[in-house]
């Protein structure tokens, strides 16, 4: 178990550096910089500037200058969109807004995607089923920005029933909710289905029937409790994953959140917030996707780590 | 290793699954009914194992109408611009926000076009124009066409890389392995969407920069293809071929043992014969359902880039960037949105289904 772990901190550390490295690179083989916009500065402030932020130097000596600054927590800061703050404030500020959306919609996707999966599970064979199924693969075939955009055309155009843009209400908070969680909530009613029948197949079941539990009874304690297994784990990468892949329905909803910010950071070439955004969201999937790894084994004991089994 | 939620990777886990052996299931130790029995006598010449997969495609109806609506998609993207005559980038003057066919034209719309001398016809542009002129359904063919090609062809990058790295980790086994898996993992738990974002934007600008500064025949080439299109293909394929590489290797390792292989090698074959002559062909079929699902998720990547004004660039327009431009105009031309997004998950889902059932007609495990 110890020596697991520790395997995987550390591939989790390299594929951290690695991610550094490659997006510093590939930022700054880009033609253009952050201080040229429509109004180009003269030679002179433009050498100025990078002398100031440490362009001028090497890209080298740039990259371990900005890995050093990374071990002591320090991001740098802003060169364009919000000129001199430091980075980890402004991703402080965004995240919890990201955050409170993605929370309703983590929410959202497992109290409404287990209960599907299981009635779906509980009727197989049955039009109910059939049409549950339908429904759970559109979900997972239809981009987010469609379920979005759909929705808005729907709600805020036609039955101008909810509100459009920004993040006013608790109205304001529905349909992104709804978006972002539409897609992790059929996820999981699929998941929860296929793992529930293959729980229903197993002994144990076979044995529960035959001292003569109740249907529902065998369903709701014996067979979810195994079924979950796979479930619970997805909850963590999920989580992730919603949190920082609000990229289009942050933009469509115009939600000032971390999705939406990285974008713009991109399309505005401000290096220290591309790198920042990517270097928190990154490490927020990968830490993620650890503890999963890790709780998986503690949930169910009889999954061996270590040596062999996974590769 | 698992799929990941909301990443693009296809789920390979139950086409690795494919290679498990398989095991009996109680009913498998029945007595066999008189009929069955007789099932055991050959009386039809045997079958190919294509012929033999796409029988059992074939009694799948859901995969059978996915496939009719994919040739139906592709005939619309590829023969339909034959019918139509204008181009995706012809911007006529006083033919400017067109209604579709199902809406009657504003006063405005007639006025502008009575000032530049044109009668209004709503059969001469079907689904409308857009706010340049430009006809909506000839952009929607030529958007459909960009969207699949570069599904079909990042696919094909995929395949070709994931098979000559997963054949070449499983044959020489090792040190070699070791490396290629770890590479795999790593790549695995990075957050592709974000990657793909910022390489797709590094590439396409890198692309552009590098066509219009340098001349002779390979960035002529490169801008006729499209510096943003092969941008969002190498982007692709550096991410992507990870699972089709896992799945070959699996393949491959089981493979290596089998007799005929031995064969070959104590007749002196070489490694690289032995890999392209007898174990990627036998990887066939698992090799063709992960590139089918892969084309819809590298279709869903391409319109998410164009979506958010990172694929390819205008004039030139794509199922995605034509959903995008819907967007700004959302409150007074909604159906500029919806048709656009509605086809897009049409092409997606369909891909998908027949992936599926492609899936279970290649399965061997499943056969009867």
């Amino acid at each position: 178990m110890a020596g697991y772990l520790i395997k995987r901190v550390l591939m989790a550390l390299l594929a951290l550096l690695i991610i550094t490295c490659v997006t510093f690179v590939v930022m700054n083989l880009v033609p253009g910089g952050p201080f040229l916009s429509e109004k180009a500065p003269s030679p002179e402030v433009l050498a100025a500037l990078e002398a100031k932020y440490g362009l001028d130097k090497p890209l080298g000596e740039q990259l371990v200058n900005y890995l050093k600054d990374l071990l002591h927590g320090d991001l740098g800061v802003s060169f364009r969109m919000q000129k001199n703050r430091p980075v980890t404030t402004i991703i402080g500020e965004m995240f919890p807004i990201s955050a409170k959306v993605g929370v309703f919609a983590v929410l959202n996707a497992v109290i409404l995607g287990i209960p599907l999966g299981c009635l779906a599970a509980y009727n197989r064979g049955k039009p109910i089923d059939s049409i549950l199924r339908v429904i759970m693969t559109l979900g997972i075939s239809i981009p987010s920005f469609v379920v979005a955009t759909l929705l808005l055309v729907l709600f805020s155009v036609n039955l101008k029933i909810l509100p459009g843009t920004g993040l006013a209400s608790w109205k304001n908070y529905l349909m992104p909710c709804f978006a972002l969680s539409f897609y992790p909530m059929c996820y999981i009613g699929r998941m929860t289905r296929s793992s529930m029948l293959d729980a229903i197949n197993a002994d144990y079941i076979r044995t529960a029937r035959a001292k003569g539990l109740p249907s529902r009874r065998i369903i709701f304690k014996h067979a979810l409790r195994n079924s979950l297994i796979p479930v619970v784990t997805y909850i963590g990468p999920m989580t992730a994953y919603i949190l920082s892949g609000g990229f289009v329905v942050e933009t469509v909803f115009s939600i000032p959140g971390l999705g939406r910010y990285f974008i713009q950071s991109i399309l505005n070439r401000d290096y220290p917030i591309i790198m920042g955004t990517t270097i928190f969201l990154a490490a927020f999937v990968i830490v993620m996707n650890l503890l999963v790894d890790v709780l998986y084994k503690v949930i169910d004991p009889r999954i061996t780590l270590g040596s062999g089994g996974e590769a | 290793m698992k799929k990941k939620l909301l990443s693009m990777q296809p789920d390979i886990e139950p086409i690795l699954k494919m290679n498990e052996p398989y095991t009996p299931v109680p009913e498998d130790f029945e007595k066999a009914a008189e009929s069955e029995k007789e099932s055991f006598i050959t009386k039809a010449k045997s079958v190919s194992y294509w012929a033999d997969a796409w029988r059992r495609l074939r009694k799948n109806k859901v995969a059978m109408v996915a496939l009719v609506v994919i040739i139906m998609l592709f005939l619309f993207a590829f023969i339909g611009p034959l019918f139509t005559n204008y181009s995706y980038s012809i911007q006529m003057r006083g033919e400017e926000n067109w209604p579709p066919f199902w809406e009657k034209p504003s006063d405005s719309v007639l006025r502008k076009a009575e000032q530049d001398g044109i009668t209004f016809n709503k059969w001469l542009h079907p689904l409308g124009t857009d706010n340049l002129g430009r006809d909506n359904l000839t952009r929607l063919m030529y958007g459909t066409r960009i969207s699949l090609s570069i599904g079909i062809v990042a696919t094909l990058i995929v395949v070709i890389i994931g098979s000559i790295v997963g054949s070449i980790a499983g044959y020489a086994g090792g040190a070699v392995d070791v490396v290629i898996m770890r590479i795999t993992e790593i790549i695995y738990s990075v957050p592709d969407i974000l990657i793909v974002l910022l390489l797709s934007t590094a590439l396409k600008a890198t692309l552009t920069e590098y066509i219009n500064s340098s001349t002779g025949w390979w960035p002529q080439f490169l801008n006729t293809l499209g510096g943003n299109l092969v941008g969002i293909f190498i982007t692709f394929g550096l991410i992507y071929w990870v699972s089709m590489s896992r799945i070959i290797r699996g393949q491959v390792l089981m493979l290596k043992q089998q007799e005929y292989v031995t064969a070959a090698r104590a007749l002196g074959a070489s490694s690289g014969r032995i890999i392209k002559r007898h174990l990627l062909p036998n990887c066939i079929g698992q090799l063709v359902v992960t590139a089918c699902l892969q084309i819809p998720s590298a279709i869903f990547l391409e319109s998410f880039l164009s979506f958010l004004g990172m694929g390819v660039s205008a004039p030139l327009t794509s199922l995605g960037s034509m959903a995008s431009d819907g967007l700004s105009g959302l409150y007074t031309y909604p159906y500029r949105l919806v048709v656009p997004a509605v086809i897009l998950s049409v092409l997606i889902l369909s891909f998908n289904l027949f992936g599926d059932g492609l899936r279970d007609a290649l399965d061997p495990r499943l056969k009867k």
